[in-house]
């Protein structure tokens, strides 16, 4: 295609899209289900985003169940499925599971950007790639995209650009170019070498299991905090990657996970020496090394967003969002993919979203799109009426089969309001936090973690601007229906829909 | 990972100001950051799965009930009560305007104080600060 066919031209859009990995794919599609008229414009060369690049020796750590006995391309379905974007229509749902290999269960990159451009092709989705965003104007309640291929002026942006710039803290002599991204995938480069790793999160144990394989003498993760093994559904940690603490916990011969601070990095003879403090020892551990990587984390580009005014969370790193992904501070700077961690919502019981990861900001990007249709173009969306005997088996079905509620815990939720007669009229999908600090009465349903991270079923009743919070009872097999729930559930929702 | 800029931070605020390095570099990857706008909502009265948070910047407004009860300002931290008497927040904290805040999730804020008693010492002078000024308002 040569530059002149390329769509969407410089110009003016309602809405401009950044980004072509599955959060910017996932918006555009659901901008177009709304009628949007918008621009998706990529820096890329094809659809992927990060995964044509990470993770970079393993699988993705989300599962696709592929053998699942549900129809693919359901709703039900996608519970079994965390990789694939969603789709109203079935044939362009459950594409990771068309193509992962047999006996996996976790996709490859490979397939994983497979399936995404599959998805933009099977729904027709148009990106303008190779046209790179630069900088930034707000106008007249407007704002200016400036890229490599001219100015988008546009009301709302939607940046889904990733947090895959890489982060080095400020620790002496600890560079860019010892970050992760730049680590080899060559089969002998760190065979007999010293290695260390700065860092005990997931990035560093997925380098540090894939290169102990080469043949390593000695390897050693260290940063200040142990890893999180006693709260595994709020740690990002996986298990499969913890080879090498379970070979530092039985005392395998140069297998070290410590618990220290990185004072600094000295080059020395060719290698380095990696100065560590541990709070609980008084002398210093120097840590001698062939290699040092630095597995200390990820950024979002956003370019000169924070000098417009675009506070920040995490040293610069994330934006700050509100539940729906908006600035917190610049109207019509929105979100989607990755980012949308920005938003972490209630984080009860230290909980946050799980907006990281395909499986939940594919449903944010769905809210994003309704949220960015109503209020900003004055898209009507019906609100389906459920009358009376309807109410009380819609949340119970909801709690057992909607993929937001499962995968987006005590984030998303399902929200209904009175209607009169005792039925309700069903708003959608929405962040809880947004139902928990509006006014209006309402209930709404969703999956939480409790203190002891057991999945159980949260239900907020408003009435009289009053709000009520309740937890139903969690269940073994997760199957939260049956006189328990109903009784319980009809109880709450009788003073408020009569 | 934290940087040195979010440890010097914590160093200036009294409650950690018994810590010395590599300690603070401890507490800024124990603790999350966490971004409120104006007017929103941090701690919710009766709304269970609170944390505990310090001010790193901005104010915020303690509500009961709908009244003002109180201010606080950098330094100071709330969430601390429902957290460790196990019931829900007795009031709202809302962010009167930008709000920056260290945030530690309560199930593990017993764990935490008991592994720095200085921070712990520190709370309980504060928390009788406070006790002592609402005998005297009485």
């Amino acid at each position: 295609m040569s530059p002149g066919d390329a769509p969407f031209p410089p110009g003016e859009y309602p809405v401009v899209v950044v980004g072509s990995g599955p959060g910017g794919l996932q918006t555009s599609y659901s901008l177009l289900r709304l009628g949007i008229d918008h621009a998706v414009l990529s820096a890329d060369a094809r659809p992927g985003g990060m995964f044509q690049r990470f993770p970079l020796f393993e699988r993705l750590i989300s599962w696709t169940h592929a053998g699942a006995d549900v129809p693919r391309g359901t709703r039900e379905f996608e519970l079994h499925d965390q990789n694939s974007l969603v789709a109203e229509e079935p044939e362009l749902g459950a594409l990771v599971a068309e193509r992962i290999a047999e006996g996996h269960r976790r996709p490859s990159r490979d397939e994983m950007v497979a399936a995404v451009q599959a998805f933009a092709e099977r729904a027709g989705l148009s990106v303008r790639f190779g046209c790179r965003w630069e900088s930034t104007r707000l106008e007249d309640g407007g704002i200016v995209l400036v890229t490599s291929d001219g100015e988008y002026r546009c009301r709302a942006a939607v940046l889904a650009v990733g947090v895959t710039e890489p982060w080095v803290p400020p620790i002496p002599g600890l560079e860019l170019e010892h970050h992760y991204v730049d680590v080899s995938s060559a089969p002998d480069r760190y065979r007999d070498r010293r290695v260390v790793i700065v860092g005990k999160r997931n990035s560093a144990f997925e380098v540090g299991e894939a290169i102990s394989r080469q043949g390593l003498r000695e390897l050693t993760l260290v940063s200040p905090r142990p890893p999180e093994l006693g709260r595994l559904a709020r740690s990002p940690l996986r298990p499969w990657y913890l080879t090498p603490y379970d070979e530092h916990v039985r005392g395998a011969p140069g297998r070290f996970v410590l618990n220290a601070s990185v004072d600094r990095v000295e080059r020395r003879n060719g290698g380095y020496v990696v100065h560590a403090l541990d709070a609980s020892r008084p002398e210093r551990l120097l840590l001698e090394a062939d290699d040092v990587i630095a597995a200390t984390g990820f950024y979002a580009p956003l370019q000169d967003l924070p000098a417009l005014g675009v506070a920040t969370v995490r040293e610069g790193r994330l934006p700050a969002l509100t539940p729906f992904w908006e600035s917190m501070t610049v109207p019509g700077v929105f979100f989607a993919g990755n980012i949308s961690d920005g938003a972490p919502g209630l984080r009860k019981h230290g909980v946050a979203s799980l907006s990281t990861m395909v499986a939940g900001f594919r449903y944010n990007a769905r809210v994003l799109a309704r949220r960015i249709a109503e209020s900003l173009f004055g898209v009507e969306l019906p609100r389906p009426l459920l009358r009376a005997h309807e109410v009380v088996p819609f949340l119970i079905h909801e709690l057992n089969h909607a993929p937001e509620l499962s995968f987006q815990k005590g984030y998303l939720a399902r929200v209904l309001r009175p209607a009169g007669d005792g039925g309700a009229l069903d708003e959608g999908i929405l962040p809880l936090e947004v139902f928990v600090d509006a006014a209006d009465d309402g209930v709404a349903a969703t999956l939480e973690f409790d203190a002891e991270e057991t999945i159980r079923p949260v239900v907020y009743v408003r009435r009289a601007g009053v709000l009520h919070e309740e937890a139903l009872p969690a269940h073994p097999l997760r199957r939260y229906e049956g006189r328990v729930y109903d009784e319980a559930l009809e109880l709450m929702l009788r003073p408020l829909l009569g | 990972m934290a940087g040195s800029d979010s440890v010097e931070r914590l160093a200036q605020l009294t409650l950690f100001s018994d810590l010395r390095w590599p300690e603070l570099e401890v507490v800024a990857h124990t603790f999350d950051e966490e971004v409120f706008a104006a007017g929103q909502r941090v701690l919710r009265q009766g709304i269970s799965g609170g944390a505990f948070y310090v001010i790193l910047e901005g104010e915020a407004a303690v509500v009961i009930d709908g009244q003002d009860r109180a201010r606080l300002g950098r330094g100071e931290f709330f969430g601390e009560i429902s957290v460790l008497l196990g019931g829900v927040p007795i009031a709202d904290v809302r962010a009167e305007t930008l709000l920056r805040c260290l945030v530690l999730p309560g199930p593990q804020l017993e764990a935490f104080l008991l592994e720095h008693p200085t921070v712990m010492l520190r709370m309980l002078q504060s928390v009788a600060r406070r006790l002592r000024d609402a005998s005297r308002w009485s």
